[in-house]
C-alpha cells in the first residue's frame, strides 16, 4: 500500500488531491467525497463544440446514415471479440483526443459467442454475413455457450413458461448487461494497483476450504485479475499505460473510457451502462483548470469526445432483438447529480457539461443522460436539466431522495432505473413477468387463453357466468405463487449459467469482492391487471367461453375506476398487486444469496407483450399493447399527466427496489404559454412528482419532427395529447386539417 | 364554518383535470363548471355551454378531489383555477370553492369572461387571489358578433378589479378577421395599460381543436373556414400591450 500512494505521489497522480480514507484502499466515493467542488452557478460558462470536436463528429456520423439502411455497417465475422482481440481502431486518428473503438474500424461490429452461438449466427445471416466456419465449430464442438447451458439445465415447466409469454425477454440467449464496472477506478488507481488489491482479495479466499462456493471465487479473481492484465494491454496498443494512476485530465477521461471500452468489447449485454463519471472526472478537469493546463474548451472537447465515444458504441444483434428494444439500444447510461450523504449537492461543472454534449452534439439517445434529481438540487442546475429537457427530450430524471437512504450518495443507474452503488452491488437482470396473462390464467385455471395449453400445474377454473372478485382474486393469487416460484426457479438457472460461460470479468474487476447481488425480477402488464380487477370488483364482468371452456372474452357492465386518475379505488389494485408478487418472489432463495427485487418497467417490450396476450377483463382487446413500465393504460387517464404521475408514485419504492418507470409526453405548450416559463414549470413538476415519492420519469417533449411522424403513423402515438389553454385533445383522433393546425400553433409556422 | 360553506353547497361542473403554465402560475387544478352565457364563435369547450349538461358535485367532494393534490400544487407555486363554461354563473358554489380553497391555503385564480362580473361578491372576490380575465373584443359591436354579449360588463368589472386591488392577467384570443384590427388591439392596450393590477397579457392564437366536439354535438363550428394567426401576428399584438409595460406573450 505504501509504495503504491508513493508512487502516486512520485509520479505526481494524485498532486494537489485532498483525504486518506481512499488512497489506502480502493474508494473512489471517498475521493469524490474528499475533493470534488460543487457548482451552484449557472450555464453561462459552457462553450460551444470547437471545429476539431465538428469535424470528428461529423466524420463518424456521415457514416449513419448507410449503417440505418443496411442495419449494420460492417461486421468482424472472424474474430470472437475479447479485450486484445481487435488492432486499434480510430475515426480520425490526429484529431482524436479520446482514442479507442470496439474493432479496428468506428462502428465495424464485433461477434460474441459466449452468450450463444446461434444468436451470433442468425444475425449475421440477417445482415448477410456467412458464420464463420472456424468459429462455428470452436463454439459448436469444443466451447460451450450460456445458451447451450442453461437449455441443458431447464425444466420443462420453464421451457413452456417461457415458450407461453408469461416470461419474457429472459437473458438466456443473450448477454445479461446490467453491470455497471466501476471505470473510474481505472483513472484513479491504475491497473497495477488494481490487481494487488485483486491478489490481496484472492489471498484471503486460500485460507478457507474448498467448497464449490469458494472454488468459484477463486476461480473468477483470477479471471478478474487476467481481464486487468488484457486492459493494460489493450490501452498499451492505444499508446496508454493505464496501469499508473492518471495524471491529467486528458488521462483521467481516456483511462476511464479504455476501462469502459474493455467491457464493451467483451461483454454484449443488454444494458452497458457506464456509471457515475461526471463529478469524478470534474475532479481532475477542476484541478487542470486551476493549474492553467486547460482552458474551458478544452474540458468541454474533452467531455464531447468522450461522449462521442459512448455514442458509437455498437452490438451485433438480431433483427428480432432490435423490434422488441425499439431499435439498437445500449443503454450506455450515465448518473449525473444527486446530493451527497453530508447535504451538498454532487452537481458540478462538469454535470452541467455532459448535458452540454446533447447541444454540442446534437440531441441523441445515447449516452442515457440520466440526472439523479432531488428538489434540493442547485436551482441554476435544475432550471438548465429542464431546459435541455424541453429542446431534446433526452434527460431522464430519478428520485435521489428515494435511492441515496438505500444505495448510498455513490448510486448510478443500470439501463433504465435499476440503482445500484457503483463497485460494491451488481445485479442478476431477470427480464419480467407478464401479470395480465397470470389473471387470464387464474380465470382458466392455468390453461393459455391463446394457445389452450394447460401451463401451470391443473387449477380450478372459474366456471360462473361473471367474474366473482373475492373467487378471481384467490385464483390469481395461486397462480401468482406457482409464476414467483417457476420465474425465480428459471432465473438461478440463467445467471448460474451465465457466470459459468459468460462471466463479466473485466467488469467484475472493477468491482469489490465480495459483492452484494440483486436478483432483479419484474413485472409488466401491472395497469392492465389492476384494471381488470377494479373492473371484476366495481361493475360486472360477464365471461364469454368456447367450446373447450376457455375463457376468451369479457363484457363489462357498468363502470370502474381506473389506475392513472389518482383515484385511491383503482391504485390500490395497483400496489396490492406490485407488494404480493415481491412477497411472493423473496419466498424462493436466489442463486448466491442474491436480494431479490424487482421492477415495474417494460422498456418498450410493452408492446411485444400486449400481441401475446389475450382479451383482458378491463376492456383491454387481445394484441393490444400494454402501457409502457408503470404507465397507466393509454387513454384511460382522463385528468392529464399529473394525475397519472401521483398514481404511478403510490407504487413503494421498498416493494420495487429494481425501479419504477413513468413515461411522459408533454407539448411545450402543456409547459407553460410563454416559451420563457416552461423550463420553470418542468421544475415545478418534477419537484412535485419526487417530493409526492415518485420514483423515475422520462420527460418527452414533442417536437415538430414527431408530430409530423404521428400524422403519418397514428398507430405508433395512441396516447398522444395535445395540451392548450383550457384543453386536452388526443392528437391522433384530430383530422388532418386539426393536426396541421395544431403543428402550425405549436411551432409557430406552417408546414 | 363561514356561512357559504354551512349549506349542501352543489354545482354543476363539466370535468377536472391539471395543467401546467397555462391557467394562472405553476400547476393547477382546473375546475371547469357547466354553463355560459356567451356564445363566443371560437369557444373550444361546446359541451359546456349548458348548465343542465353538467353533473352535480358538492364543495366537499370537489375539496375532496382538490385536497390529493395540494402538495403538488404548492410545490410548484401552482393552485386552483376555475373556468368553464363560465364561473360565475354559480357563483355561490364557485365562491364556496374559492373560499374553502383559500382556507385550504391554495392559490385560486378565477377565469371569466367578466360579462357576469356584477355576480362576483366582494366576499368571492376578496378569496381569488387573480382573475383571469377574457377580454374578447375592444369593440363593442365586434364583441357582440363575437359572442353574443356586450362588451361593458367586462370594462366594469375590470374597473372593479383594479379599485379592489384584484391582481389580473388579461387574455385576449387572436382570430384573424374578428379581433386582429390594431387600432382595436391599440385601444384595449391603452385600457389594460391604466389597469395598474394587471400583471400580464397573455395573447391566445385562435385555434379549431373544439371542432371535433361541434360535430359530436351536432353544431356547425362556425369558425370552421378562419384561418389560425400566424406567428409574425401574435408578436405584433403582444408588442402593442408591451409598448405600454404590460408584459404579453
Amino acid at each position: 500500500m505504501t509504495a503504491t500512494v508513493t508512487a502516486g505521489l512520485a509520479t505526481g497522480a494524485w498532486r494537489r488531491f485532498a483525504g486518506r480514507g481512499w488512497r489506502g484502499r480502493i474508494d473512489v466515493r471517498d475521493f469524490i467525497q474528499a475533493n470534488y467542488t460543487p457548482y451552484t452557478g449557472d450555464a453561462s460558462f459552457l462553450t460551444g463544440p470547437t471545429d476539431r470536436t465538428r469535424a470528428v463528429w461529423g466524420k463518424v456520423s456521415a457514416l449513419f446514415p448507410e449503417e440505418r439502411g443496411r442495419g449494420v455497417l460492417d461486421v468482424d465475422a472472424a474474430t470472437p471479440s475479447t479485450i486484445t482481440s481487435h488492432a486499434p481502431g480510430y475515426i480520425d486518428r490526429e484529431r482524436e483526443l479520446i482514442v479507442g473503438l470496439q474493432t479496428d474500424a468506428p462502428l465495424k461490429r464485433a461477434i460474441m459467442p459466449n452468450g450463444g452461438i446461434r444468436t451470433v449466427e442468425n444475425s449475421l445471416k440477417a445482415y448477410g454475413y456467412e458464420p464463420d466456419p472456424f468459429v462455428t465449430k470452436v463454439f459448436g464442438t469444443y466451447r460451450k455457450t450460456h445458451n447451450d447451458g442453461v437449455f441443458d439445465a431447464y425444466t420443462p415447466a420453464m421451457r413452456t413458461a417461457r415458450k407461453v409469454g408469461i416470461i419474457t425477454g429472459l437473458p438466456d440467449a443473450y448477454g445479461r448487461g446490467r453491470i455497471i464496472g466501476d471505470y473510474r477506478r481505472v483513472a484513479l488507481y491504475g491497473t497495477d494497483r488494481l490487481i494487488d488489491a485483486k491478489r490481496a482479495e484472492r489471498a484471503l479466499l486460500d485460507a478457507r476450504p474448498s467448497s464449490a462456493d469458494i472454488i468459484r471465487d477463486r476461480e473468477e479473481l483470477a479471471e478478474q485479475i487476467k481481464a486487468l492484465r488484457e486492459l493494460t494491454e489493450m490501452a498499451a496498443a492505444y499508446g496508454c499505460d493505464v496501469s499508473r494512476p492518471a495524471a491529467t485530465a486528458h488521462e483521467a477521461v481516456q483511462w476511464l473510457y479504455l476501462g469502459y471500452l474493455a467491457s464493451v468489447k467483451e461483454q454484449n449485454g443488454a444494458a452497458m451502462s457506464l456509471g457515475r463519471t461526471s463529478t469524478f472526472l470534474d475532479v481532475y478537469l477542476q484541478r487542470d483548470l486551476d493549474a492553467g493546463l486547460i482552458d474551458e474548451r478544452r474540458a468541454q472537447e474533452l467531455v464531447d469526445d468522450f461522449v462521442i465515444k459512448l455514442r458509437i458504441v455498437r452490438f451485433l444483434r438480431t433483427p428480432e432483438y432490435d423490434a422488441l428494444f425499439s431499435g439498437d439500444p445500449t443503454w450506455v447510461t450515465e448518473s449525473i447529480a444527486g446530493i451527497g450523504r453530508d447535504g451538498r449537492p454532487l452537481v458540478t461543472r462538469t454535470s452541467f457539461r455532459f448535458l452540454q454534449t446533447l447541444y454540442n452534439l446534437g440531441p441523441a439517445p445515447e449516452p442515457n443522460l440520466t440526472v439523479l434529481w432531488s428538489p434540493r438540487l442547485p436551482a441554476a442546475f435544475k432550471e438548465f436539466c429542464a431546459r435541455v429537457s424541453i429542446d431534446t427530450s433526452a434527460v431522464q430524471y430519478e428520485s435521489d431522495d428515494l435511492m441515496r437512504p438505500r444505495t448510498g450518495d455513490d448510486t448510478a443507474i443500470a439501463c433504465c432505473v435499476s440503482a445500484m452503488a457503483v463497485g460494491r452491488q451488481m445485479q442478476f437482470f431477470g427480464a419480467r413477468v407478464n401479470l395480465a396473462k397470470a389473471l387470464l390464467y387464474a380465470v382458466n385455471g392455468g390453461r393459455d387463453e391463446v394457445t389452450g395449453e394447460q401451463v401451470t400445474p391443473e387449477l380450478p377454473p372459474l366456471t360462473g357466468e361473471y367474474l366473482d372478485y373475492g373467487e378471481l382474486t384467490t385464483a390469481y393469487d395461486r397462480v401468482l405463487d406457482w409464476l414467483a416460484r417457476t420465474y425465480v426457479d428459471a432465473l438461478n438457472v440463467i445467471h448460474y449459467m451465465h457466470d459459468k460461460y459468460a462471466y463479466e470479468r473485466i467488469e467484475m474487476a472493477l468491482h469489490d469482492y465480495p459483492v452484494h447481488r440483486f436478483m432483479a425480477c419484474g413485472i409488466a402488464g401491472l395497469s392492465v391487471a389492476a384494471d381488470s380487477l377494479s373492473a371484476v370488483k366495481h361493475a360486472r364482468v360477464k365471461v364469454f367461453r368456447d367450446a373447450t371452456g376457455l375463457a376468451v372474452d369479457f363484457r363489462t357492465e357498468g363502470e370502474f375506476p381506473a389506475y392513472g386518475n389518482n383515484d385511491d379505488r383503482a391504485d390500490s389494485l395497483a400496489v396490492g398487486l406490485a407488494e404480493s408478487f415481491m412477497a411472493k418472489v423473496r419466498k424462493h432463495p436466489a442463486y448466491r444469496d442474491a436480494e431479490h427485487t424487482q421492477s415495474v418497467l417494460t422498456i418498450t417490450s410493452n408492446v411485444v407483450y400486449g400481441e401475446h396476450t389475450g382479451n383482458t377483463p378491463d376492456g383491454r382487446r387481445a394484441g393490444a399493447p400494454f402501457a409502457p413500465g408503470a404507465n397507466p393504460m393509454n387513454g384511460r387517464d382522463e385528468h392529464g399527466v399529473i394525475a397519472a404521475a401521483l398514481s404511478v408514485a403510490k407504487l413503494p419504492y421498498e416493494q420495487a427496489r429494481d425501479g419504477i418507470s413513468l413515461t411522459t409526453t408533454i407539448t411545450p405548450e402543456g409547459l407553460g404559454h410563454a416559451p420563457e416559463e416552461r423550463a420553470g414549470h418542468l421544475v415545478g413538476v418534477l419537484d412535485g412528482y419526487m417530493a409526492a415519492g415518485g420514483f423515475h420519469m422520462n420527460v418527452n417533449v414533442l417536437d415538430r419532427g414527431t408530430l409530423e411522424d404521428a400524422m403519418e403513423h397514428p398507430e405508433k402515438y395512441p396516447e398522444l395529447t395535445i395540451r392548450v389553454s383550457g384543453y386536452a385533445v388526443n392528437f391522433v383522433r384530430l383530422t388532418r386539417e386539426q393536426q396541421l393546425d395544431v403543428i402550425s400553433r405549436t411551432f409557430h409556422g406552417s408546414l | 364554518m363561514s356561512p357559504l360553506t354551512a349549506g349542501p353547497a352543489t354545482g354543476r361542473i363539466h370535468s377536472w383535470d391539471l395543467s401546467t403554465g397555462v391557467d394562472g402560475p405553476g400547476t393547477r387544478f382546473v375546475l371547469f363548471l357547466s354553463g355560459c352565457p356567451l356564445r363566443c364563435l371560437y369557444c373550444a369547450n361546446p359541451d359546456t355551454w349548458h348548465l343542465r349538461d353538467g353533473r352535480g358535485a358538492t364543495v366537499d367532494e370537489v375539496m375532496a378531489e382538490i385536497d390529493k393534490y395540494r402538495p403538488f400544487l404548492t410545490t410548484t407555486g401552482g393552485g386552483v383555477t376555475l373556468t368553464g363554461g363560465e364561473p360565475l354563473l354559480q357563483p355561490a358554489f364557485t365562491g364556496a370553492v374559492l373560499r374553502r380553497c383559500k382556507e385550504a391555503g391554495l392559490h385560486t385564480a378565477l377565469d371569466t369572461s367578466g360579462f357576469p362580473g356584477a355576480r362576483a361578491t366582494g366576499e368571492l372576490l376578496t378569496d381569488t387571489d387573480l382573475v383571469l380575465l377574457d377580454i374578447k373584443s375592444f369593440d363593442p359591436a365586434a364583441y357582440r358578433g363575437l359572442t353574443g354579449g356586450d362588451l361593458a360588463p367586462t370594462l366594469t368589472f375590470a374597473t372593479r378589479l383594479n379599485r379592489l386591488g384584484v391582481p389580473m392577467w388579461i387574455r385576449y384570443v387572436l382570430v384573424p378577421g374578428w379581433t386582429d384590427d390594431l387600432t382595436a388591439v391599440d385601444g384595449l392596450a391603452e385600457f389594460v395599460a391604466g389597469l395598474d393590477t394587471v400583471d400580464r397579457v397573455d395573447v391566445l392564437p385562435f385555434h379549431k381543436l373544439g371542432a371535433a366536439k361541434y360535430e359530436a354535438l351536432g353544431i356547425p363550428f362556425p369558425l370552421k373556414d378562419t384561418p389560425t394567426p400566424d406567428a409574425g401576428l401574435t408578436r405584433q399584438v403582444c408588442e402593442r400591450f408591451r409598448a405600454r409595460g404590460k408584459a404579453a406573450y
